[in-house]
This record gives C-alpha cells, structure tokens and sequence, in this order.
C-alpha cells in the first residue's frame, strides 16, 4: 500500500497513540513524566504501571477498553482509497469519542472508586491515579485525528498542520486555564462541605469583609474589594502619568541622558518581586535610612508609617511605571509629527497644538496605561506582601485564607472571583475599547515631520517630576546591591560578606565542592524550571501568533481572547484553580515541578503571543504563500521560512518567558513543595523570618544572574541573515504586556 | 514542459456576507496565457488565488488537467505563482530562492543545484546565485521570482500583477520578456492586472470581471471591439457611451441614427429601438466646417498633445471625447465643430 503523503502524520499519531496504548505505562510513576524507572523494571505485571491495553486484559480496568476501540476506528479510514466525507467524519468521530471516553472514565473513576452510574458496571474497589505518558500519547493521538478530519472537511483550507495547531492550542489553553478557572467559580458557590449553595456563595459574596464601607464612618477597616480597587485606581493613575512624563522626556526633550532612561525599561522584568518592597523598607521601613534621619532631626518617636497603603502605592508606582513608560513611548512615538506640524502652520502655538492636538491623539494610549497599571497592581503580590500592613487586599487575603491559619478555601475562592472578576473587566475594557483605537495612531508610515519640543514651562514640570524619580530608582536599585554586604541595615553598617556565604557559601569538603549554603537548592530548581519553561512558552505563544496573524478561521476573535484571558488572571487566582483542579485523578500534579512549568507557560504565554503577533505583521503574507504554492506544507514553510525571519521575536519570547519564570511568586507560592522550592518563595522565607539580609543578597544575585541569561540568550539565538536592506524594524516586545 | 487546463465550474467565494466571487465559469485551454483583468475588489485576485489553493472555494467546483482539486490545499497542487511583491526569502541567497521549491520536495542535492541554474539561466540571471534579494534591482527580483515558479516545471503557473513594482519603462520590456518565456515554454498561464493595456498586450484571452462575476471573455480584439457591456467597452480602452436608435435591421447589419449621423454597423442580435453606442475616441471625426451627415457640437476643451490633439465636445448627441491627428489648424475652445464617425471603431454594446 503506497503511503500517501497528507497521510503520513496521521498515521504517525496513530502509531503514538497505540504505543501509549499498549507499550507505556497508562498512569503517572513517582519518578515523573519523563522518568523511565519503569522501562527496567517487570512493568507489564504491575498494576500500576501497566499501559492501558494490560489494565484491561489483567488487571479487570475494563473502562479503559473503549479507548482501544476509539483507536482502532480510523483504522479503515487509512485504507480507502479516496478522501471522501464519510472517511473525514470517521475521523471526526474516532477523535471525539477518544477524547470524550478520557475524560469520562477520567472523572468517573478516581482515587476514591468508581462513580454511582459505573458501579454496576465495574467493581466496587476499583481505583484510578493520574494519568500518565501513555494518557498523554492516546490523548494527543484522539486530538490530532479530530483535527485531521476536520482538515480533511475542508476546515481551515484543508491545512491539517494548521488545524492540529489550532486543536493543540485550544486543547492546552482549555486544560490548563479555563477548567481550573471554572474550577474556581465553582468553588465559590458551594459550601464548605462542598455541596451546591448558592445562599452560601450570596452570603460570602456580601461578606462585610470584603465589601464593608466602615472605614468611611467609623474606626473599622474597609472591605478588602474596595481597598484592592482604591489601591489600583491611585497605581494605575500614578503609572500612567510617571509614564507619560518619562517618555515625553525620552520622544520630545533635548535630555541629555535619553539611552539612560531606556535601560530603565528593563528593570522591572529583572526585578525579582520583593526587591522594591525591601528596598523601600531600608529606606523607610522603621530601621529606615531615612525615618531615622528624619526621626533624629525632628526628635519624634520612628513609625510604621510606610506599612499600609502608602508604602504599597509607593513600591506600585516604582515597579509599574517603567511598563507604563514603555507602553507610552510607543503611544508619543505614534503621534505623527505632520498633524502637530499641521497644527503649528494654522497659527496654533506649541501649548496650544500639545493641548488640542498631541494629548488627544495619546489619549487612548494613556487610558490603556493607565488600564494595564490597574490590573497590574491588583495581581500585584509581593509588595502587599511586605508593605500592606494592617490594609488588606485581595491578592494577599486569598493567599491567608488559603495556607494561613484561617484556611478557608470557599473564602479563598470567593475573593478569587472578585479578583478575577475587576481584572478581567479592566482587560476586557483594554482589549475591546482600546486595543483598537491603540493601533491606529501609530501607522509605521514614514514621516519626514520632526517631534514638536515641548514648549520650556511643560518641560520643566515634567523634568522636574521624572529626574528625582529616576534618581530614587537608582537609589533603590543601589541599595540592593549595597544591602546584603552589611551587617544590619538600619543598625550596623560593618561590611560582611555573612549574608552571602550564608545563601551561597561554596566549602571544600571531603569529597570535593560542597554547595553549602542554604540557597543554592532554590536557586538551581529555579533556574531549571524557568529554562524548562521557557521553551514551551515560546514555543506555544508563536504557534498561537502566527495562527492569529496568517490563518483565518472560525472563532478566531474568542480563540484570541481566549489566549490572552491569561495575561488578565492574577497569580494569586491562578495558584488557587491550580491546586484545585490538580490536586487529585485524573490529573494530579501539585508538588512536582511540571505544575510550575505548566503554571509559567500559561501566565506568561500572552507575552510569547504579542512577540509573535508584532513580528509576524511584520512579515509579508506572501512569503508564507510563495513557499506554499512552492509545495512546501505549512510545517515546512513555518520552519524554514517563518521561523529563521522571527529569530529576534523568539528571542524575546524566551527570555522575557524565562525572566517572569524567574521572578514569579504569586503563583508559584501554591505550587511549590519541599522538592521543589524556588527562589521567590525562598526569599519569602527569609523575609517573613525578618532576615533581610539574606534576602537583599539573594535578590542582587538574582539579578545578575537574570542579566547574565539574558546576554547568553543573545549570543544563542544570533542575528537575522537578511543582507545589506536589513532595516526590517522587528519590535522587540520585552516588557511590553499586552 | 506540462500543459494542463483549468475549468472553474460556478466556483464562488463568500467571506461572510460578503461574496467576493459569484457562480464564476470559464476555461482556461492548455499552453494558453489568460488574463483576469478588472477593477481592484472585482474578484480577480481572489481567483486567482483559487486557482493556486491559497483560498477555498465555498461553492462550486475547480479543475485542474480534468483532476478535481477543489478541496486540495496550495501544497498539492502542481501550481506556481509568481507574487505581486516576489516573495523572495530575504534570508536566503538567489540559488536558494530557486532552489526552495526542490528542496522542500526532497531533490538530491546535485537535481536542485542543476535544475536552478537551469531556471536562472532561462529568465537570464546565471551566475547570480549567491546573491541575497536585496543586493538585486527590482526587475532582477522580479525574474529571480519567475525562476522559482518555472524550476519545479508546474502544469499552472500564475501571476499576480506581476509588474506593478516596476516603473513604467521596465514594465514594458519586462511583460515582453514574461510573454516570450510563456510562449517558449508553452506553459499555461493565468496573469492578474489591472492595466488593460498591459492586458491586451499579452493575452491570448481575457476574461474581465467586474463586481464579482464575469463581465466578457474573449480575445483581445474581441473584448475591444464587440464589447458586452458598457462596463466592458469602457475599462478596456476609452469609449464614449451614447444614446441612438437603431432604425433598421438587415441580417447581420444594423442602421443606427445618432443624431444627423446614421450608421451601417454590426447588429450583434439587438432589435429595432434605443441602443447604446460605443465610440472610440478616435473614431470621431472632428471638422471646422459643416459637412453631410455631420453632427453639430461645440468645442469644450482643446489640448495638444505633440502627436495627437484632445477635444471635448458637447452636442445635441451629447458629450464626446476625441481624440485627432495634429492638423495644421486646431479648432479653439468655444468654437464650433462638426463630427463625423469611423464605423470600423463603433460598436453596438447589448447592455
């Protein structure tokens, strides 16, 4: 039988799928996905690690039986001779029944015993674990022959690569963030024992706790909705108009230090997330440089004024106003110079044409900065964690009422959803409201109109507010770096290395090196998780950019949206849907590492989706079409065409992916375990233990490190061959949230 | 080289609401160069990209060779196309551009290096091949693109306004060149443009669309001198459109009255009563004096043009554009003219 050439994934995937079937161990083994302690050992004959296939024959797991049968109905389909419907549809059906079978007998039978329904049908001790490689294999073989069929309709032109990209995508995305996301919501409405209750969910809901007004009237504490709501709205203004000022100064003044100001760009995806909040503590926290000095010079008693609501806004304001910044440069870029040149030849002064014709046209970018400083502040974790003091937000109370001593997770899950649900309508807002208006001012035409200067009394007030700041960064960032070689901040300024041979002491002992110090576990988990991360993220969020921009197909405004959804959840809620949907069969995942792999590659796949979205604009169509017509499939044509001219978009991927991996904590603070501890959560430790020196040294490390990885990475990936017309512009989208 | 057909059988295309191609039919013989010509929206582009499998049909069906290839996507059809930009891979020299195709299809390594520097040589470029795209002018680009197309000798080869990147005086001589090769190779060829001239230069049919569905096919001198339309006789060359009557109808001849003029002109079907003319500029005859069955008009605009003279005229028959030879004497604006009409350039339109 000749082989036909559109038939040979299929029948690749096929093979896979019958390979997991029969020959991989069906559920999850201790030694991991990727571990192959059970290929040595007499794997058939044990119960557990038996595939599928013997679960049935010899073990009595009879619910695993239809799968061979969902698999072996494609089977005739790669025999007929001709592509007809009733071929593609066979397809179709084998691929949705498997997947639908999984799942099913999934649910049905976990760890506990078999569902009321399949009771008679199978027996009473029946138990299920999680599903392992051979799950993986058989699920991804259903998948890519439901999407071949569909292919072989007609769907997306007939393209069967870009079709299992889309059921790939869509596949994931759906796994991994809208299950464990409904999850939450249904967590929300039942009751602590965990039947239905919606007047349960009704009574957490209105929980003065989160809603209360008290503060308005009286002594008590406001709700912790409208303090996260507050605390966002002050964020988001201060970062869009901090913003707004540096990149006038960068776009539209003669100052001098303009590349200075752009290095300033990087640091908050360098920053680990405590670093700010620590460093505002050295400063201003009651040991503080400077509440001591001025605490000494006015002769009144050192408080704990930063811990609350000012510190927070304060550390925010630092941390998010670079993002805004890069945000608004493009958005001040944008504005064309011939519209305010225009406005100058109709005898309109350069107040008056910044007045009536600049700020206008930034308008929706300053709103979208303003939207994007909002939800950034209510994810927002580490700072409230260290300065919120007695204000409580919802980001930190999720995370209290989860592992703290309080452990409610109804609550939890409650504040989840009012989280969740301010974020996705600020995000919602972005998307639908701005994001579209956003690109039309900046049209990438030439313009051969220079940038007005601002007029001198604008100029001084926007100096006047961006030069301190800049200069305050640089204060904070230095004392990072200072802070962890002295003794105790605030009290002994004695140098010392202490802290960090204490975090990353290397001794000589018996048998060679010995990493002593008590750091160097999270580091080196840390650094594999974020590197094993980061390939997935790139991987996956180009896959979806380039679907985006080169394909058509159905419902591709929600399949956009629902790749972005990520980017809008905070960590917080995404730790939580995390351990509730993973916790136990089918999929059981919390305390490996896979969990934290999985939970960076869908926090930070947006990031991966915009580089890939910007870069892929910018590439002309017909070079993907040329390679098409020229027989190449459109694997082919993504490998050897689309991918070689990315180089730079992927670069940006992997190591802004790698970078969020190394920094995150909101997340990451519910999946972590003893094996798998990352620096982030170390550093909490550390902190929460009051040992600040410690934590300051490793925060100075980890930012070398991250410049380090970030230089290597360069190296790597390498320059586009393009020849002497290179001027291609490829935005380069570090740091730029959608 | 392979010679192959192609049929469109009613084959639409509908984005949404939008129909962006209706119920289209026609042929294309083997070894034959057809031109879809049209107003830009008009639907030609987007069947041409049919044809190569870059779109789908929504309904109808497509043949290739009599093989039905309706639902076969771009990279199992034996089909080329020469891009309105090139296309050209900026990361990889000339000799790979060419080879691409080839390569992608699994040819040993000496079939592909033979095979484009064969390519190369027959759009005459040899001995460019380890250039990058951007070391080459636009007209080199252009051939660079068509090698591509040719080396993997495919039974269609298409062209999507393949000269619109090129300034006017190389468009010339580069659509000379591309017709040469087509006729050299006998290979059939489906062309796009807007620019009826270059249309008519070389084709050996036309089909023009207008509005998503066919307008006219034919041969050049068909579509110019027995348009179908008004739309037809108006995009392919200028045409003044005119109410007459036709008084009379002997077989195969029609007596046309426009105004003090009567015409003995091809009937083309039509019955006694109103009917629309179509009057090429230079079928006017412009004359400063009264002359038998002339028309009385008066001059509106007068413009030399060193080889030829413009003139607009208004009238009882209503408002001409003419073009003359550069007499001795032009007549001035404002004066009056009287016209006469070339039957050879006139012709009955039915709609």
């Amino acid at each position: 039988m000749k082989i036909r050439q559109q038939d040979r994934t299929l029948i690749g995937w096929l093979l896979a799928g019958w390979l997991g079937l029969c020959l991989v161990p069906w559920y999850a083994q201790d030694d991991g996905l990727f571990g192959f302690g059970w290929a040595g050992a007499d794997f058939l004959a044990d119960r557990d690690m038996a595939p599928a296939l013997v679960q049935v024959l010899g073990h009595g797991r009879l619910w695993l039986l239809p799968l061979a049968l969902f698999l072996a109905l494609p089977l005739p389909a790669l025999l007929s001779a001709r592509y007809t419907v009733h071929r593609a549809n066979l397809l179709i059906t084998a691929g949705a029944l498997g997947l639908a079978w999984m799942a099913i007998q999934g649910l049905a039978v976990d760890h506990r015993g078999p569902a009321a329904w399949l009771a008679p049908f199978v027996p009473a001790r029946s138990r299920q674990y999680s599903m392992g490689a051979g799950a993986v294999l058989v699920g991804l073989s259903f998948l890519f022959t439901l999407t071949n069929g569909l292919a072989a309709k007609g769907a997306v032109k007939g393209d069967r690569f870009v079709a299992g990209s889309i059921g790939l995508v869509v596949g994931v995305v759906a796994l991994f963030v809208f299950v464990p996301v409904g999850l939450v919501l249904l967590g929300a409405v039942r009751d602590p024992d965990g039947a239905f209750a919606p007047a349960h969910f009704v009574g957490q809901f209105l929980d003065a706790r989160i809603w209360g007004l008290a503060c308005l009237y009286g002594n008590l504490r406001c709700g912790v909705a409208w303090n996260s709501l507050l605390l966002a709205v002050l964020t988001g203004l201060s970062t869009a108009l901090l913003g707004l000022a540096f990149a006038l100064v960068a776009t539209r003044t003669a100052f001098p230090f303009k590349r200075f100001l752009r290095i300033l760009t990087v640091l908050p995806i360098i920053t680990p997330p405590f670093v700010i909040g620590l460093a505002i503590i050295l400063l201003f926290g009651r040991n503080g440089t400077v509440t001591q000095f001025v605490a000494d010079l006015l002769g009144i008693e050192a408080g704990r004024w930063i811990y609350g609501l000012p510190g927070v806004w304060f550390a925010q304001t630092l941390a998010f106003t670079p993002i805004a910044f890069l945000v608004l440069i493009g958005v001040v870029e944008g504005v064309s110079p011939s519209m305010e040149e225009a406005a100058q030849t109709l005898r309109a002064d350069g107040w008056t044409t910044f007045k009536t014709v600049s700020l206008p046209l930034m308008r929706p970018g300053i709103a979208n900065a303003f939207l994007l400083g909002f939800i950034e502040s209510l994810a927002d974790f580490g700072n409230p964690l260290v300065l919120s003091g007695n204000f409580d937000l919802l980001s930190t109370e999720i995370y209290f009422a989860m592992v703290g001593a309080q452990h409610d997770p109804g609550r939890a899950a409650m504040m989840a959803v009012v989280l969740l649900a301010f974020t996705l309508v600020a995000f919602w807002a972005q998307q639908r409201w701005l994001g579209r208006r956003n690109y039309t001012t900046v049209t990438g035409k030439g313009d051969s109109g220079l940038p007005l200067q601002l007029v001198p009394g604008l100029r001084h007030a926007v100096y006047a507010v961006t030069i301190p700041w800049a200069l305050l960064t640089v204060v904070l960032y230095a004392l990072i770096l200072v802070g962890g070689l002295v003794e105790v901040w605030g009290r002994d300024y004695t140098p010392t290395l202490r802290h960090m041979v204490a975090a990353f002491g290397v001794t000589r002992g018996e048998f060679g090196l010995v990493w002593s110090g008590t750091a160097w576990n999270s580091f080196s988990t840390t650094l594999a998780i974020a590197l094993i991360a980061a390939i997935p993220t790139a991987a996956i969020g180009l896959l979806t950019g380039w679907l985006l921009v080169r394909q058509d197909f159905g419902m591709k405004r929600a399949f956009e949206f629902g790749t972005m959804l990520s980017f809008a959840i905070p960590g917080t809620v995404i730790g939580i849907a995390y351990i509730l949907a993973f916790n136990a069969p089918p999929v059981e995942l919390t305390g490996t590492g896979i969990i934290l792999v999985i939970s960076f590659v869908f926090r930070n796949m947006p990031v991966g989706v915009r580089a890939g979205i910007a870069s892929m604009s910018q590439l002309d169509r017909s070079l993907d079409e040329a390679s098409l017509t020229l027989r190449a499939s459109s694997f082919t044509t993504m490998r050897r065409i689309v991918l070689p001219l990315l180089r730079p978009a992927i670069l940006a991927a992997l190591v802004y992916s790698f970078v969020r991996a190394m920094t995150a904590i909101s997340a990451v603070v519910f999946l972590v375990s003893a094996q798998y501890e990352m620096a982030t959560t170390y550093i909490l430790g550390r902190v929460e233990n009051g040992e600040y020196g410690i934590a300051v040294a490793y925060c100075s490390v980890l930012i070398l490190a991250m410049l380090a990885v970030i230089g290597i990475f360069q190296l790597l990936v390498g320059q586009r061959r393009l020849g002497r017309r290179s001027a291609m512009p490829v935005a380069a989208p570090v740091g730029v949230v959608p | 080289m392979n010679q192959a057909s192609v049929r469109f059988e009613n084959v639409s295309k509908a984005y949404g609401t939008v129909v962006a191609v209706r119920e289209v039919s026609f042929e294309v013989a083997a070894g034959t160069l057809v031109t879809l010509l049209g107003p830009s929206g008009c639907g030609k582009t987007t069947t041409l990209r049919m044809i190569a499998g870059l779109e789908l049909a929504t309904a109808g069906r497509i043949y290739i060779e009599g093989q039905d290839v309706t639902t076969l996507p771009a990279t199992a059809r034996d089909v080329a196309m020469v891009f309105q930009s090139y296309a050209l891979f900026p990361h990889m020299t000339v000799q790979e551009n060419v080879g691409y195709g080839l390569s992608v299809s699994g040819r040993p390594k000496a079939e592909i290096r033979r095979r484009a520097d064969e390519a190369m040589a027959t759009v005459g470029l040899a001995g460019y091949g380890e250039r990058l795209p951007a070391e080459l002018s636009g007209g080199q680009q252009q051939r660079v693109a068509v090698a591509r197309a040719i080396v993997l000798e495919p039974q269609v080869l298409l062209f999507d306004e393949p000269l619109s990147n090129l300034d006017t005086k190389l468009r010339r001589r580069v659509r000379e060149e591309l017709r040469d090769l087509q006729q050299r190779l006998g290979i059939t060829s489906i062309y796009v443009t807007h620019d009826q001239e270059e249309a008519l230069a070389v084709s050996d049919r036309i089909i023009v669309m207008n509005q998503a569905v066919i307008a006219q096919a034919g041969t050049p001198r068909e579509l110019y001198e027995e348009p179908a339309s008004r739309f037809v006789a108006d995009f392919i060359g200028d045409a003044n459109l005119l109410q007459a009557e036709v008084t009379a109808v002997d077989g195969q001849l029609a007596r046309v009255q426009l105004g003090a003029s009567s015409l003995a002109l091809p009937s083309r079907g039509m019955g006694r009563g109103p009917a629309t003319l179509a009057i090429r500029p230079h079928a006017i005859r412009v004359h400063d004096r009264p002359a038998d069955g002339a028309n009385p008009m008066e001059v509106s605009h007068a413009i030399y043009l060193g080889s030829h003279v413009q003139y607009e005229l208004d009238g009882a028959v209503g408002h001409l554009f003419a073009t003359a030879p550069a007499a001795e004497r032009m007549i001035p604006k404002g004066d009056k003219a009287w016209v006469t009409f070339d039957e050879r350039s006139v012709a009955l339109v039915p709609a």
